[in-house]
């Protein structure tokens, strides 16, 4: 059923809290699965092992063995660590984290302009499209800014870059014009076309300072770190230039192999931000660290879909917590406000800290877990219960059936889970028309979910803790409470609602 | 002309560093060392690195650990001859030969996330069957991305085949049914159709893939005869997400992994091999047509190790 690499962290957590002191080897049984949990996000081997190492001598350096409650200090220095290791401020309040959303240094000005931005990176991972969405931020911001089309190689890419930029001046009116400067007629076949790119650019410099432009953006060819003919390449157009800033775009689900490339890309190039794309998919973009680590340069925005307005400022607190499979709590809260009045919600998460969540309240949650969108892109986002129901799906119908279900307790009934014995199980199942083994199992899982629930609410390292008082002010925990699903040795209920993920083998 | 291409992509082939490492023989880390706990180490930091991820290589690394120990393997190259064994004997040759219509034309639906190179694999797919001596015919059901159609266009006038397309922004599945029929009418021998990327948690974009399928299959009887699914050799873990995914939508038959010219070793297919099945079929190692080579487990195991 765990087998999704946040769960191995939340199985620490849950064997490591509660208990009243542990020993140096249990640090390390511990530390064994934040490993784990690190690898599968898909931090690099290296970076794993040094941070590993240290959180070992900072946990035992403080005696955390000694604290009573270990597992959650312990908990804390990881998520902690992993935070400024982003870049992040540990010890900033979460409120305020949330009230400087939005907010980000931006390109910078320069005298005379035009600031320069030189995007740099791999295939495919997403530069022409990131070009666009900056574009589209510039131009909300009222800069006038030219894009440049210097990738001469990959077929019709100077197209795709003029598209876009019509895509961009259609879709934002406000601002100044989004300029492009592309020269179709010297694209070519693979390897005919280097160092063309760098006289595109210099023209393409001409004209934006004829043009009074504010900031030029370069979208360069993708090209292979171990390819030194285009690494040359975009060696010169670097010196001809001389960029302000130069970003390299790195794809989030990218695995070991980013601390290469950007090792190489940032020897040669001196990378001073860097821009993740995909993080719409359900990566733990454990590539983020790698690459942090390798550039030391801060990781600015992140793309979160394929349209122009789908790039976020980059949030060190969310990235840990993703990385960690905590769940991105930053972003359930955001949208947990949108749907959830917070008054409701406070009210709500002190029920469930209590462990006294009703089938009604659970009702409610589930409704507005379908109202608040894609089911599997939230589920993800939970910690704990998250993890343990990502993988199956809930369609309407299973949904209507456990609204059934509970329309057809009594009062008493929904207030006092607890109570519904066999005799008031056959009833239920008769009224609302499923089997008893339904009820049962709806009941067992509820009771679960309640339990757990509280214990969350009970624990919590720093940013777990961080996370709960969170929910509690900002936007409850509308999530929490979520459909039956199948577990363990649940097979008639998951052949008639769920479908669950073929079960891997180990 | 023919032969004189092909002597000309050899020697350019000679040229290019990173193929080596799938031309000539390789130098392994394990070559000539005494296979110890050491060792053994270093090889599980070897597997992770090469993105086979946690699981499976604490699986390996378990039985290793254990020949070890009952004097099974000794030396480094015992090893490396296990570990060619265990994964040849996962992708038997029959998983690795690209499906054909008995009779008409053969369909191969190419798919995979945003950026996984699926036009560019088109390209190599389509010069490869050429060389073959079969026609080709062009789908581009990615209406979607910018510039998109036009990538596609290109190629195929390179290569001197042609493609059915449609509205920038249309029905991909109007396309694919457009260039079915096509197919049919002309007498192609294989049909390649190329999809818009999409990220496997996009459920409605998905269904738009079995869409597109169905679409297929009512036009020509036992299509897609293929379902690649391209995945890009830089990604790590994700992409056993990827393959389980695209796997349920649209049936994946085969695995083109792209961009192994690199440093990224893709090892994560041996998880996905063991999750979901999927056999490798081609590998990606660059970026023009001649770059395909038909995926050889031993020489994959040779690359993960190579130095
Ligand atoms: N889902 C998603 N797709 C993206 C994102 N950024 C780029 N893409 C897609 O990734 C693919 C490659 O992007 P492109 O800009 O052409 O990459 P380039 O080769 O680096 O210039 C395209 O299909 C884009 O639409 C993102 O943040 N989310
Ligand atoms: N080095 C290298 N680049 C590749 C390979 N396959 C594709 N690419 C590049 O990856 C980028 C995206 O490829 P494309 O085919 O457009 O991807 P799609 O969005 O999945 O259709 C392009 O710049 C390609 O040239 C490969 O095997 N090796
Ligand atoms: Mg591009
Ligand atoms: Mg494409």
């Amino acid at each position: 059923m765990f087998d999704r690499l946040s769960d191995g962290f939340n199985n620490v957590f849950r064997k490591l809290s509660g208990q009243g002191s542990i020993s140096e080897k249990n640090i390390t049984d511990a530390m064994a699965e934040v490993r784990t949990a690190l690898l599968e996000a898909d931090v690099h081997y290296d970076v794993v092992k040094a941070f590993c190492d240290e959180v070992v001598a900072d946990v035992l350096g403080r005696e955390v063995t000694k604290s009573l409650k270990p597992g959650q200090e312990m908990i804390g220095i990881v998520h902690r660590r992993l935070v400024a290791l982003l870049g992040g401020d540990p010890d900033a309040d979460p409120q305020e984290a949330l009230k400087t959303l939005g907010t980000d240094r931006g390109i910078m000005k320069v005298s005379p302009p035009p600031t320069v931005v030189m995007m740099c990176g791999l295939q495919g991972s997403g530069k022409t499209t990131t070009c666009g969405k900056l574009a589209a931020m510039l131009k909300k911001q009222g800069r006038k800014t030219m894009v440049c089309a210097a990738d001469l190689q990959r077929p019709a890419a100077i197209e795709q870059l003029h598209t876009v930029v019509e895509h961009v001046n259609k879709q934002f009116t406000q601002g100044p014009t989004v300029l492009f400067h592309g020269e179709p007629d010297k694209a070519a076949e693979y390897g005919k076309a280097v160092n063309v790119a760098v006289k595109v650019c210099q023209r393409a410099l001409d004209e934006a300072r004829q043009q009074g432009v504010d900031v030029l953006i370069l979208d360069t060819a993708g090209r292979l770190h171990v390819n030194d003919e285009l690494m040359t390449e975009l060696h010169l157009v670097n010196r001809a230039m001389m960029p302000h800033h130069i970003f390299l775009v790195v794809d989030a689900m990218t695995g070991q192999d980013a601390v290469n490339s950007a090792k190489a890309f940032h020897e040669r190039l001196t990378v001073d931000g860097v821009i993740l794309t995909k993080f719409d998919s359900d990566t733990r973009g454990g590539a983020a660290l790698s690459v942090k680590q390798v550039t030391g340069a801060p990781i600015r925005y992140i793309g979160v879909g394929e349209k122009l307005d789908q790039i976020e400022p980059f949030h060190p607190e969310r990235m840990a917590g993703r990385i960690l499979g905590m769940g991105d709590v930053v972003s359930l809260v955001e949208k947990a406000q949108q749907e959830v009045s917070e008054e409701d919600a406070a009210k709500l998460s002190e029920k469930m800290a209590r462990g006294e969540m009703t089938m009604d309240d659970f009702l409610s949650q589930l409704r507005t877990l379908r109202r608040m969108g894609s089911m599997k892109q939230l589920l993800g986002l939970l910690p704990g219960v998250g993890s343990m129901l990502k993988d199956a799906d809930v369609d309407e119908g299973q949904l209507k059936r456990i609204e059934a279900m509970i329309q057809s307790m009594t009062a008493e009934e929904r207030a006092h889970p607890k109570i519904i014995h066999a005799p008031r199980r056959r009833r239920i199942a008769e009224g609302s028309g499923s089997e008893q083994p339904a009820v049962g199992q709806l009941i067992k899982q509820f009771d679960a979910i309640n339990k757990m629930a509280k214990s969350m609410a009970g624990a919590g390292g720093a940013g777990r803790i961080a996370a709960a008082r969170q929910m509690a002010s900002a936007g409850g925990m509308p999530g929490m409470g979520l459909p039956m699903m199948k577990t363990k040795g649940s097979t008639k209920q998951a052949k008639r609602g769920v479908k669950q993920r073929k079960k891997r083998k180990h | 002309m023919g032969l004189f291409k092909s002597v000309v992509s050899k020697l350019r082939k000679g040229l290019d560093r990173t193929r080596e490492t799938f031309v000539a023989g390789l130098r392994s880390m394990l070559v000539g060392r005494k296979l110890d706990e050491a060792l053994i180490e270093e090889l599980e930091s070897r597997l992770i690195q090469s993105d086979v991820g946690v699981r499976t290589t604490t699986a390996l690394i378990t039985q290793i650990r254990a020949d070890y120990k009952s004097g099974q393997l000794a030396r480094g190259e015992d090893v490396l001859e296990f570990l060619k064994a265990e994964l040849k004997s996962r992708w038997p040759e029959a998983d690795r030969t690209l499906h054909f219509a008995d009779a008409g034309p053969t369909v191969i639906l190419v798919t995979g996330v945003n950026g996984a190179g699926k036009t560019t694999s088109i390209a190599k797919l389509c010069s490869q069957l050429r060389n073959e001596g079969r026609t080709v015919l062009l789908g581009a059901c990615d209406t979607f991305r910018a510039g998109a159609v036009r990538q596609l266009e290109i190629w195929a006038e390179r290569l001197g085949v042609e493609v059915v397309k449609g509205q920038q922004g249309g029905d991909p599945a109007a396309v694919a049914f457009d260039a079915c029929s096509a197919a049919v009418s002309r007498g192609v021998d294989v049909l390649i159709l190329d999809t818009a990327g999409r990220l496997h948690t996009q459920d409605p974009l998905m269904r738009q893939l079995t869409k597109i399928r169905s679409v297929a299959t009512k036009k020509i009887e036992g299509a897609p005869h293929e379902t690649l699914l391209v995945l890009d050799a830089t990604a790590g873990q994700n992409a056993l997400r990827q393959a389980e995914e695209f796997g349920k939508a649209a049936g994946v038959t085969g695995i083109f992994l792209a961009k192994l010219d690199g440093t990224a070793k893709g090892g994560i297919v041996v998880a996905i091999r063991e999750a979901t099945n999927i056999p490798v079929k081609f590998i990606g190692v660059g970026e023009t047509p001649d770059d395909i080579e038909p995926f050889d487990p031993e020489r994959f195991v040779e690359a993960m190790f190579a130095e």
